[in-house]
């Protein structure tokens, strides 16, 4: 057996490849679902209306959805430059502490000043806190050459030791009956709704501008384009002058900061707090949305809802027909994985002899 | 003497619509050589690697030795007696000569090296053909020429008896060259069969009995050597009738545009050692040299991508900027080496490989937005001009074949954004070439090099270097060759002949000069 390249990639490719990703992948999870002694269509079924069958089920996927599309987005700008951040995770958690440090401390009330202020004070500091996140490990990768996967990786773990500090500590809720949980934000920054009675708030019409925005960035811009030159060919920009260095900074800014957003939104919208498992791997599943896009800001909308849709309606499922939700991981990574495979056979092919 | 050792049978491989190679039959008999002679893309490297089995024909067969040879599987080619020495070389240079020539060739499975026998085997074979190298000296110590010996015996030790050598001669100096044949002759004597891969007709005229010439993917004429010329070879290799290159000296060599003072750079494989040269308005100055001496840490000092550590260099009267944004606004013109790692961004659009160099300028940005429709237009005249084919302004530019690159290439530097609209845009005032030439075919050969003497005729500054002897000697209206990282005094075409380039080349003129920086191409004059 023998991989070559194809001269041409083949026309139907962009219809097949993917058919065929989301063919292999219900094939390979209902092999488990058989295991668990499900109905393989039933389970499928219900997996699907609990994910989209219902107002509320909709509202509860987009509710999950929104984290997911910033640090989805985080991970694709970076990984566009070949900065591999593995630290959303960490960068989420700086965001959060970060908003509600600015927008929740001396006891619920935040700063004294105008909410509407106070509100874009926040956002800023979250991005900020996200982006010095990712700071030290480009500047060591682009002047030193330390692989900054290691160090965004590690860094994650020093985020949220320093978050249970916060929480046990400075930033402890005294009304929480010992609970480590950080004091509430200033309810006048919380996000509103967009569906009464639902979870589903405002942050998802920001998330869908940043991603629009950040297209726009990466297809108009000069910084675009020195971010898809760095990732394509770092020699190669070099020799047309962009410099590296300073792009790194860029996208290192650019991402930790979306990551960093990712937390205050979730504090904001959802939760107006911070606790110790308030992402359950947000800033993990980022990187897997960010693959599954094709590091494509609009594409990374998309995959969020796919992600989100699996694993709320896997929620669903398994109450109903007593399938682990665990089958959700299978099907995202399985999902990623066949996607992985089949763009590359649309580059190259297998020969058997 | 006469049999048979390898025959191709209608040998056909399609890549999608593009046939590498059409229905080619050949023969191979024992103790011959060989010449696979076709320009770049004519389908020799195809037709090797179907015979080494790195690719599976679509159909025709391969007999090695009388037997079936199966396809696609490189051990059962190796098994079958069918050794390859790659252009590139493949090997590893923090290993001995002995464990790189030893390698792959031993059971994974067996609890020890047999260190005595591979020793007395390696011997054996240096003795037989004149290879000799030291067993036990690191790869990476080793020269050019003697890396080079050390595929060959790898593939000898294997048990080759049919030698496939892919460019050989392609980094090798007109000396190490030499000694080259003169061990081909005697492999050949001693009944092994070569197949001896080239585009250079002097070479092909020199080493081979018999030659086969490829041209689109078809065989397209076998002569016996001594019955053809080489003006009848290269009609054969380009279908028509060609023009040998003709010299142009330059008319009118004018003022310094670029002054180099004694400049080093920081020490490595590749380094400057104290270089001086000044290249004037109106002239090509051509350095010669095998690559590696230097070559490449002259041209990217000199295209802004390399910091010297001490000396000079002076551009129009003030130091020259290590920024390439800003050497290209001030006129500056480079055509790097490796025209696909560093030329071009593949996976980026033509048009936005067009613009990349000026991107951060007015010419292409604007408050930080690309100016798209002015890019695009700015790569639709510069493909007009420049003849790009393949696809347009907005294909990848990693789906142009070599030549086209090299043309967008070309464009971009020559090619002014104001020469869209306006009458008066600047030329260049310093053009820096490195191998522009390297790997391209016949045509577009002519094409570059026509374009360069056109920009010195305009005025430009032109620094060629080249590691094609022929390449310099015709284009060159002043010449200096490099070595180790330093560079003879520059003289005119004329005053230099073919062996004092040689020689130079080899670091005889040198060998004064020569510290400790770069050891590994000294070692020619140990070959012969």
């Amino acid at each position: 057996m023998r991989i070559e390249k194809r001269i041409q990639p083949s026309r139907g490719a962009f219809v097949w490849a993917p058919l065929s990703a989301l063919i292999f992948t219900l094939a390979v999870s209902a092999l488990l679902v058989l295991w668990a002694g499900a109905p393989v269509g039933r389970t499928y079924v219900l997996l699907l209306q609990g994910a989209f069958g219902s107002v509320v089920a909709l509202s509860e996927t987009l509710t999950r959805a929104i984290p997911l599309m910033l640090t989805g987005l985080a991970a694709a700008v970076a990984f566009k430059a070949r900065l591999f951040n593995i630290g959303a995770e960490g960068q989420l958690y700086a965001g959060a502490l970060a908003a509600v440090a600015v927008g929740g401390l001396h006891g619920g009330s935040g700063f004294a000043i105008a909410p509407g202020l106070l509100f874009i004070f926040m956002i800023v500091a979250a991005a900020l806190a996200g982006a010095l996140m990712l700071l030290g490990p480009a500047l060591l990768k682009s002047h030193l050459g330390v692989d900054e996967v290691v160090t965004t990786l590690l860094l994650n773990f020093i985020a949220l030791l320093f978050v249970s500090m916060m929480l046990d500590g400075p930033m402890k809720d005294p009304s929480a009956m010992g609970w480590p949980q950080s004091v509430a934000l200033n309810s006048e920054l919380e996000l509103t709704k967009l569906i009464p009675q639902t979870r589903v708030h405002s942050g998802l019409i920001g998330a869908c501008f940043l991603a629009i925005g950040l297209w726009v960035l990466m297809k108009f811009t000069v910084l675009g384009f020195d971010i898809r030159a760095v990732g394509a060919s770092s020699r190669a920009s070099a020799f047309a002058g962009v410099s590296i260095s300073k792009t790194t900074l860029w996208v290192a800014l650019l991402s930790g900061g979306l990551a960093g957003l990712a937390g205050a939104i979730e504090v904001a919208g959802r939760t107006s707090y911070v606790t110790l498992d308030m992402s359950p791997g947000y800033g993990y599943s980022g990187i897997v949305i960010a693959m599954l896009a094709g590091l494509h800001p609009l594409g990374v909308l998309a995959a969020s809802l796919l992600v989100a849709g699996v694993m709320v309606g896997a929620d669903s499922m398994s109450r109903a027909v007593g399938v682990p939700t665990f089958i959700a991981d299978v099907i995202v990574a399985t999902s990623l994985l066949s996607v992985m495979v089949a763009s590359m056979l649309t580059q190259y092919r297998v020969r058997l002899r | 003497m006469q049999d048979t050792v390898l025959t191709l049978t209608q040998i056909t491989k399609r890549f999608g619509s593009l046939v590498a190679n059409d229905s080619i039959s050949l023969h191979l008999q024992r103790g011959e050589v060989l010449a696979l002679l076709g320009e770049n893309g004519a389908g020799k490297s195809t037709l090797v690697s179907i015979l080494f089995g790195h690719y599976a024909a679509d159909s025709g067969k391969i007999e090695a030795f009388g037997k079936p040879l199966p396809p696609s599987d490189p051990n059962a080619s190796l098994a079958a007696g069918i050794g390859m020495v790659h252009q590139h070389f493949t090997l590893a240079d923090n290993l001995t000569v002995l464990d790189n020539v030893r390698m792959g060739s031993e059971s994974l499975w067996m609890p020890f090296f047999h260190n005595r026998a591979a020793l007395t085997k390696l011997l054996d074979i240096s003795q037989r053909f004149g290879l000799f190298v030291d067993p036990y000296a690191l790869v990476g110590t080793l020269s050019v020429g003697e890396r080079q010996r050390v595929e060959i015996l790898k593939a000898l030790f294997r048990g080759a008896r049919i030698l496939i050598m892919d460019e050989p001669t392609a980094v090798l100096t007109p000396t190490e060259s030499e000694a080259l044949f003169t061990v081909l002759a005697q492999m050949v004597a001693q009944g092994l069969s070569i197949i001896f891969i080239s585009h250079k007709l002097n070479e092909v005229i020199r080493v081979s009995d018999r030659v086969a010439v490829l041209r689109a993917g078809k065989l397209v004429a076998q002569s016996t050597t001594a019955k053809t010329s080489q003006a009848e070879l290269a009609q054969w290799m380009v279908g028509h009738a060609i023009a040998p290159p003709q010299r142009h000296p330059s008319e009118k060599i004018g003022s310094p545009v670029c002054e180099m003072h004694q400049v080093h750079t920081a020490p490595a494989r590749e380094c400057l050692k104290g270089v001086s040269l000044t290249m004037h308005r109106g002239e090509i100055f051509a350095i010669a040299g095998i690559s590696g001496n230097g070559q490449l840490a002259l041209a990217e000092l000199l295209c802004g991508t390399k910091p010297m550590s001490s000396g000079q260099v002076i551009f129009q009267g003030k130091p020259l900027p290590a920024n390439p944004a800003k050497l290209v606004a001030l006129g500056v013109a480079r055509i790097p080496e490796d025209r696909h790692g560093v030329g071009l961004i593949g996976d980026l659009a033509v048009w936005e490989n067009a613009a990349a160099e000026r991107l951060h300028s007015a010419d292409f940005s604007r408050w930080g937005w690309v100016r798209r429709r002015v890019a695009k237009t700015y790569c639709q005249a510069l493909i007009a001009a420049f003849d790009v084919r393949g696809g347009g302004a907005n294909v990848s530019s990693r789906s142009l074949s070599g030549g086209n690159m090299q043309k967008l290439i070309l464009g971009r530097a020559l090619f002014h954004p104001k020469a869209v609209t306006g009458k008066d845009a600047p030329v260049p005032e310093l053009i820096v070439a490195h191998q522009p030439t390297w790997g391209l075919d016949i045509g577009a050969v002519a094409y570059v090099q026509a374009q360069l003497l056109a920009a010195r005729d305009a005025g430009a500054a032109v620094l060629l270097i080249s590691d094609d002897l022929d390449e310099v000697l015709t284009m060159g209206d002043r010449i200096a060759v490099m070595h180790a990282g330093h560079i003879t005094p520059a003289r005119e075409a004329k005053q230099w002949s073919r062996e004092a380039i040689g020689l130079a080349m080899a670091g005889a003129d040198a060998a004064s000069l020569s510290s400790a920086c770069t050891p590994h191409f000294s070692a020619a004059a140990a070959m012969a």
